[in-house]
C-alpha cells in the first residue's frame, strides 16, 4: 500500500534578490493512513510553511520543490484545480488564530455548512443538519441554535471547535492542525487536543500536529519529526525522542523544559538563537549553537544514522551515541 | 479590525442613536417622498407655462412662487428631485457595478500586471476633476440627461475601484479567507462569500457619499446646459434660469440652490451616520 501522503526532498524557498532563500530544506517525510505525525520546532523552524506547502498555500513569491504525493499523486508543481479539490474535502487544516480563522459576518452554521455544498454537493438543509451534528461532536452543547451564532458570540475554545467541526466536514482523509490550541488557556488546550485526538481515531483520519509545544505533540502523535532551520535534526517514535534524545538540539529541547523535579533555579535554555534564513550556511543549520559542531557541520549537510528508534541528522553521532 | 474594513453589525447598537444617521436619513426619506409623489401628483403641471402669472412670490396658489414663464416652482423642484435622484442612482450604480468589480479583481490578482494595469486606467481617469470628465464626455456624446450619468458614472469607476482594492486587500490578509482557500474555496467564491461582504459597510458608506457627489455634478452639468434638457425641470438648470432675474425675483434661484444644498447635506450626513454604524471603533472614539 502506498503512503497517504509523502515529501521527498521537499524544498522551500523565497526567490528574492539573487540568491533564493530556502525556508524548508529537503524534508522527506511519509505518513500512512490513519498515522498520526508531529512536527516540533521553534518560531522560523520552517513548521508552518511545511503545512502550507502540504496544502498548496504558500505565499506566492515562494516556491516548492521536490517531490510532494498525495495518495501517490504528485502535487507539485502544483496545479490550483487539482489543489482546490483536495483542499478542505480530502486534506483538512484548523489554524492557530481561532478568533480570526472565521468569517466575522457569517453565521457558524453556515460557515460549517459550506464545505459540503461545495466539495459534495449536499443540499443547504442537509448540510446545516450535518453542520449540527458536527457541533454537537466537538462538543458544542445546543448545537442547534448556535448555528445561528456569529463567531464574536462565542468563546476562543469554542470557535477552534467550530472549526475543528469545520475540519472534519468532509471526512478528510489528513488532517492538518497548525498551533491548534496555542492561543487558548491552558485548560481549555487539554480539552482540545483530547477532542482531537478522539475524532482521529474514531474517523481513521491521518494527523499533522505542528506545534512549538512538545507538551502538545506528545499528547497527539506516535511520530514526530524536530525541525530547525527548515531541516529535520531528529525524526523517531515520540516516546524514544523523548525518553532518549539523540540529536545535541532536541536534547537541548527536553532539557529545557520546565521538569517537575526541579524547584526554583534558573531555567536551562539552549545558547544563541536561530539565525535568519538569509544567513544559514549550507551545512547543518544547528551548527552555530552546537557544541559539537566543526568545520564539516557548517559546509555539508549533516548524513542520517539510525540510533535507537530514531533517524538522527548529525556529522557526530558517534560523539552523541 | 484595522482601517475601515467593518465588523458585523452587532445586535443592541440602535442606529437611531446616531443623530447624523437620522438626521440625513430623514432628509434624504423626504427628498425620495417628494419624488415619489411627483410622478402621480403635483401642485401644477410642472412644465405648464402661465406668462401672466410669471416671476410670482409664494403664495397659496403658489406655493413657491412662479418662474419668468409663470411656471409653478414648487411643481418644478418636486419633478427636478426625481431626475436628481435618478441621475444619482444610476450613476452612483455604474461606479459601484464595474468599480467594486475591477477592485475585487485587483486585489485578487494583487501585484499581478492585470491589478496595474487597472489601478494605472483608474489613476488615469482620477487625474480630471469630476465636473471637467463630465464636460469632456457630454461635449463628445453630446448633451442631455442620459450623457450626463454615463459621465459622471465613469467619473464613479475610479472612485470604487481604488477603496474596494484597498479593503479586499485587508480581508485577503485575514487569516479567514487563507482558511477558506485550505477549505477548498476558489478565488471567486472567496470574493463573494467573504471578501464583499467584508467591505460592504464601506462601499455602502462610499455610495452616499458619492450619490451627494452625483447630484452636485449633474446639477453643475446642468447648470452649464450639458445636462437635462428644457423643458425638463431640473436643479441645476432652474439655478441658471434665475440668475437673470436675480433682481426681480432672488426667491426663484434660493429654492433650487437650497433644495441642491439640502439634498448633499443629507446624503453626506447619511453616510457619516452609517459609518458610524458600520465601524464601532469610530462611533466609541467620537462619542
Amino acid at each position: 500500500m502506498s503512503a497517504l501522503l509523502s515529501t521527498a526532498n521537499l524544498t522551500i524557498a523565497l526567490e528574492s534578490g539573487e540568491a533564493p532563500v530556502s525556508i524548508v530544506r529537503g524534508l522527506n517525510l511519509t505518513l500512512n493512513a490513519g498515522e498520526t505525525l508531529g512536527i516540533v520546532g521553534e518560531s522560523g523552524s520552517g513548521k508552518s510553511m511545511t503545512a502550507l506547502a502540504l496544502m498548496g498555500l504558500i505565499p506566492s513569491a515562494m516556491r516548492a520543490s521536490g517531490s510532494l504525493r498525495f495518495e501517490g499523486q504528485e502535487l507539485l508543481p502544483y496545479d490550483e484545480a487539482r489543489m482546490t479539490r483536495l483542499r478542505g474535502a480530502r486534506i483538512a487544516m484548523i489554524f492557530q488564530e481561532p478568533m480570526t480563522a472565521l468569517n466575522p459576518v457569517h453565521r457558524i452554521g453556515r460557515q460549517i455548512a459550506e464545505g459540503l455544498m461545495l466539495h459534495e454537493g449536499t443540499g443547504e438543509a442537509a448540510a446545516l443538519a450535518e453542520a449540527a451534528r458536527l457541533l454537537d461532536r466537538v462538543g458544542i452543547s445546543q448545537a442547534a441554535e448556535r448555528l445561528g451564532a456569529y463567531p464574536h458570540e462565542l468563546s476562543g475554545g469554542q470557535r477552534q471547535r467550530v472549526m475543528i467541526a469545520m475540519a472534519l466536514a468532509c471526512r478528510p482523509e489528513l488532517l492538518i492542525a497548525d498551533e491548534p490550541t496555542s492561543a487558548l488557556d491552558v485548560t481549555v488546550q487539554a480539552q482540545l487536543l483530547e477532542l482531537i485526538r478522539d475524532v482521529v481515531a474514531e474517523r481513521t483520519m491521518a494527523l499533522i500536529i505542528i506545534s512549538h509545544d512538545l507538551g502538545v505533540v506528545a499528547e497527539l502523535a506516535e511520530r514526530t519529526i524536530v525541525l530547525y532551520g527548515g531541516a529535520v535534526m531528529e525524526e523517531g517514535p515520540t516516546r524514544a525522542l523523548f525518553t532518549a534524545p539523540h540529536h545535541p538540539y532536541t536534547r537541548g529541547l527536553i532539557a529545557a523544559l520546565p521538569g517537575r523535579g526541579r524547584r526554583r533555579g534558573r531555567l536551562t535554555a539552549i545558547a544563541g538563537s536561530v539565525p535568519p534564513p538569509h544567513l544559514m550556511a549550507a551545512g547543518c543549520p544547528f551548527h552555530g549553537r552546537c557544541k559539537y559542531s566543526g568545520e564539516d557541520c557548517r559546509v555539508m549537510m549533516p548524513p542520517v544514522t539510525q540510533l535507537g528508534q530514531s533517524l538522527v541528522h548529525c556529522h557526530r553521532e558517534e560523539a552523541i551515541h | 479590525m484595522a482601517g475601515g474594513v467593518a465588523a458585523a453589525p452587532r445586535a443592541g447598537r440602535s442606529p437611531w442613536r446616531h443623530p447624523s444617521f437620522v438626521i440625513g436619513g430623514a432628509i434624504v426619506g423626504c427628498i425620495v417622498v417628494v419624488a415619489l409623489v411627483s410622478l402621480v401628483w403635483t401642485p401644477w403641471p410642472a412644465t405648464k407655462m402661465n406668462i401672466p402669472h410669471k416671476l410670482l412670490g409664494p403664495s397659496a396658489e403658489h406655493w413657491l412662487g412662479t418662474d419668468h414663464f409663470g411656471r409653478d416652482v414648487a411643481s418644478m423642484l418636486m419633478v427636478g428631485a426625481r431626475n436628481s435622484l435618478a441621475v444619482g442612482f444610476v450613476a452612483v450604480g455604474i461606479g459601484m457595478l464595474f468599480g467594486v468589480t475591477l477592485g475585487t479583481l485587483s486585489a485578487a490578482k494583487s501585484g499581478t500586471w492585470l491589478d496595474e494595469a487597472i489601478m494605472r486606467s483608474a489613476d488615469f481617469t482620477f487625474a480630471f476633476p469630476a465636473v471637467l470628465s463630465a464636460v469632456m464626455i457630454t461635449a463628445l456624446l453630446g448633451p442631455g440627461v442620459v450623457n450626463a450619468i454615463i459621465a459622471i458614472g465613469i467619473y464613479n469607476i475610479p472612485v470604487f475601484a481604488r477603496l474596494t482594492r484597498s479593503g479586499a486587500l485587508q480581508v485577503w490578509a485575514k487569516d479567514f479567507t487563507l482558511a477558506a482557500r485550505a477549505a477548498g474555496k476558489t478565488t471567486v467564491q472567496i470574493t463573494l462569500r467573504h471578501v464583499i461582504p467584508n467591505i460592504g459597510g464601506l462601499i455602502i458608506v462610499q455610495g452616499t457619499v458619492q450619490f451627494a457627489t452625483a447630484i452636485l455634478a449633474e446639477a453643475g452639468l446642468s447648470y452649464l446646459g450639458l445636462g437635462t434638457q428644457p423643458p425638463n425641470p431640473s436643479w441645476g438648470r432652474m439655478l441658471f434660469e434665475a440668475q437673470t432675474y436675480m433682481q426681480r425675483q432672488p426667491l426663484l434661484a434660493v429654492f433650487p440652490g437650497l433644495s441642491i444644498a439640502l439634498a448633499v447635506l443629507g446624503c453626506n450626513l447619511l453616510g457619516d451616520g452609517l459609518r458610524d454604524i458600520f465601524d464601532p471603533r469610530v462611533a466609541r472614539s467620537r462619542a
